[in-house]
């Protein structure tokens, strides 16, 4: 490029008559709409740690038995309300791999609780790929194998152990399983129902759009706790721990989906009148197949953002209702289960760490507001 | 005139939803199978006492259990007699409270207006702490107070309720003094009004106010400066800033009331969180709200109380929704009368 005198620019490059005109000025932009999102998405620091942390904890669900040293309710009766105990490496200087100290529980009959004396003369090594306590992998194979066990003798009680001698790390590593899959059957139902009632009352308008538009209002005036609390309180009682699982998170949803509902139909409001809808109906398709096929595939990765923001509220009401007594029960392992036993001051201010579960909740639904964040900030590449 | 129309139109939906509310409650009451008598009566008979036998066969007649559901219903609501006088809630009269054995409106009675007081003053803490925090934020954005703030509004959002109650409450005893559990000292409970009550709800309010209201504030803040963000970036703040404006008079003079919008009409979700909130606190904290009273009504199928409570409740975010409908009409000229866009 030169300047000329009188101030105008001139391209130096000798005019080829055989340039492409077709070609892209960004060839970064030459790419399908899911390579996009993701070089966009991947710029997003926070939502990309979050979300390989999340396929991380999912991924390890099945095998919550391996990696946890007992079984959710094996009880070790000598052992009430033991400390956290620290896995050590060096014992007096000397590097032994990693080991624990045994300890010895003694009745504080002044206090009236139990307090633990540890020995620090003797380590103990930890044991791998041991054989305790029975467990079933992936839900249905049964193997006695942990990836690290307790030594004859000692207890290896990583977040210590609640007031039934029970294990809290492994019952989190448990709990894992219920408090995170609780969400997905949540956010499934209140996608089917969000969904359906938004397409149909966007594509039909009409009097099917005033009534499905009175219901999302009336539902989103209402405080979502109480209802959950009451739907939860009819669930009989002498259901099993399964199909209460199964009724909570399916109530969870049950009350979500207006939110999304909403955002569907309004989609829909203005995608409706677009030409190629026109044109798939002057082609004869049905209302159903326009829905699926040429509608919701438009924004379908924007309902899939919006649903991640929804998950950790219906973490959080899980956690809620199982902490009241009216969501899962013993035997069942959750999150909030587990909180039910720290529900007193005295729990928080003698055994801190009972409470310890909340960690894994607060990582959780922080991850998925990061991750949610990040896809939506990302679904958009061309902006 | 045309605010009062509008007005008077407003109320005339939030009464026929309180009536559709009102269906959907009862049948939510009734879905578990059986009720709170005939469990007693089936009780009493096993155990064979014949006097608490009649009695709950009285109350079954007199609130109208033996009739089908539709009935019930109506019965319940006042819409026609109950057989023996049970007037019903159109009229003031909420039913029996089988569980405590008193009339519905004796338990819930104070609870009431503690449940309206402590919503409000999360509402109010919400505001106070969302409006300034918002506004910085976006003024200030990409830089620490931006950061500590998103930050904190993350962990807000994060941290169950609950545990923060409990948590909040044991350090706030510990080390500020604050005092544990209920919304006033116990020798005030009952007593009338006084200054030195007052004073005392007061301090109780702290930490359920701040609990109950985090994560609310938490939204509110990141919409707010979302919104004040948009605002900023628009030519007419440029010329302002050209023409001299001040710093604090640019933000506050036009973009933030472009803002305020939203944060106003915003009341309509954030009401149904605070309910939420407060009766899961109240239930934790042992404040003398009806959250306490839900919980037990609906553990043990006390249908009229716990049908009641629920309907308050309702009650209490749908009158808060219009008035921030209404408020909204009065800020923004801009907004049309008539139908709203859903």
């Amino acid at each position: 490029m030169s300047n000329l005198p009188d101030g105008r620019f001139i391209d130096d490059a000798p005019y080829d008559p055989n340039v492409d005109l077709s070609a892209l000025d960004r060839t970064d932009m030459d790419a399908p709409n899911w390579v996009l999102v993701w070089r966009k998405f991947k710029k997003h620091r926070l939502g990309l740690i979050s979300g390989i942390f999340l396929f991380l904890a999912y991924l390890a669900i099945p095998f919550a038995g391996f990696f946890s040293p007992y079984t959710p309710n094996e009880r070790s009766a000598e052992y009430l309300y033991h400390p956290p105990q620290a896995i050590r490496f060096w014992h007096e200087d000397k590097f032994i791999g990693p080991f624990v100290y045994p300890t010895e529980a003694f009745a504080d009959l002044e206090n009236y609780r139990w307090t633990y004396t540890t020995d620090k003369t003797r380590p103990m090594p930890l044991l791998f790929f041991c054989k305790k306590s029975e467990y079933n992998l992936f839900g249905f194979i049964p193997t006695e194998t942990h990836l690290f066990c307790a030594p004859e003798g000692a207890t290896v009680f990583i977040f210590g152990s609640d007031r039934l001698g029970r294990d809290v790390f492994s019952r989190i590593s448990y709990g894992a399983q219920l408090s995170l899959t609780v969400g997905l059957i949540g956010i499934t139902v209140s996608f089917i129902l969000g969904i359906g009632f938004g397409a149909i009352a966007g594509y039909f308008g009409g009097w099917i759009d005033w009534v499905v538009n009175r219901a999302i209002e009336i539902l989103r005036s209402l405080p979502e706790l109480p209802l959950w609390l009451a739907l939860s309180a009819a669930v009989p009682s002498n259901w099993g721990p399964v199909s209460v699982f199964f009724i909570i998170s399916i109530i969870l949803g049950l009350l979500d989906w207006p939110g999304l509902a909403r955002a569907v139909r309004s989609k829909f409001l203005s995608l409706r009148e677009e030409e190629y809808v026109r044109a798939a109906e002057m082609m004869g398709a049905k209302p159903g197949r326009v829905i699926r096929r040429h509608l919701l595939p438009n924004f379908m990765s924007h309902l899939i953002a919006s649903a991640t923001l929804s998950i950790p509220a219906m973490i959080l009401g899980e956690t809620a209702l199982s902490f009241l007594g009216l969501g899962l029960r013993a035997p069942a392992v959750s999150w909030g289960v587990m909180l039910n036993d720290a529900q007193n001051l005295a729990s928080i201010e003698i055994y801190p760490w009972t409470a310890i579960p909340m960690l894994p909740i607060i990582i959780v639904v922080l991850a998925f507001n990061f991750l949610g964040d990040g896809l939506r900030d990302s679904l958009d590449p061309y902006s | 005139m045309m605010f009062v129309r509008y007005a008077v139109w407003r109320l005339l939906t939030m009464l026929l939803t309180l009536a559709v509310v009102s269906v959907l409650v009862f049948i939510i009451i009734n879905l578990p199978p059986g009720d709170y008598l005939s469990n007693q009566i089936a009780e009493l008979r096993a155990t064979g006492q014949a006097e608490g036998v009649a009695k709950a066969e009285f109350l079954r007649a007199e609130y109208a259990l033996d009739r089908p559901l539709w009935q019930q219903y109506l019965i319940w609501v006042g819409a026609i007699p109950g057989p023996q006088g049970f007037s019903g809630l159109l009229q003031g009269d909420f039913g029996w409270s089988f569980e405590f054995d008193a009339p519905v409106a004796d338990i819930v009675g104070d609870a009431l207006w503690l449940t309206v007081l402590v919503n409000l003053a999360a509402v109010l803490f919400v505001y106070l702490v969302a409006l300034p925090l918002g506004v910085l934020a976006a003024a200030r954005s990409a830089t620490w107070v931006d950061y500590t703030t998103a930050f904190v509004g993350y962990l807000g959002l994060a941290t169950p309720n609950f545990l923060l109650a409990l948590i909040l409450f044991y350090y706030g005893h510990k080390y500020l003094g604050l005092p544990i559990g209920g919304l006033m000292s116990p020798e005030f409970e009952g007593e009338p009004m006084s200054l030195a009550k007052v004073q005392s709800i007061l301090i109780h309010l702290i930490v359920p106010t701040f609990v109950i209201g985090t994560s609310g504030a938490a939204g509110m803040m990141q919409r707010l400066r979302a919104n004040m963000l948009d605002e900023l970036s628009k030519p007419y703040v440029e010329t302002a800033q050209a023409k001299g404006l001040g710093p604090t008079k640019l933000l506050t003079k036009y973009p933030l009331r472009m803002a305020f919008n939203p944060f106003v009409a915003d009341i309509g979700n954030l009401l149904p969180a605070m309910v939420s909130g407060s009766v899961l606190v109240s239930v934790v904290l042992g404040l003398q709200t009806i959250g306490p009273a839900l919980l037990t009504a609906l553990k043990s199928q006390d249908q009229f109380l716990a049908a009641f409570v629920l309907m308050f409740v309702a009650l209490l975010t749908l009158i808060g929704t219009m008035i921030s409908d209404l408020l909204l009409v009065l800020l923004d000229p801009r907004i049309r009368y008539g139908a709203r866009e859903g």
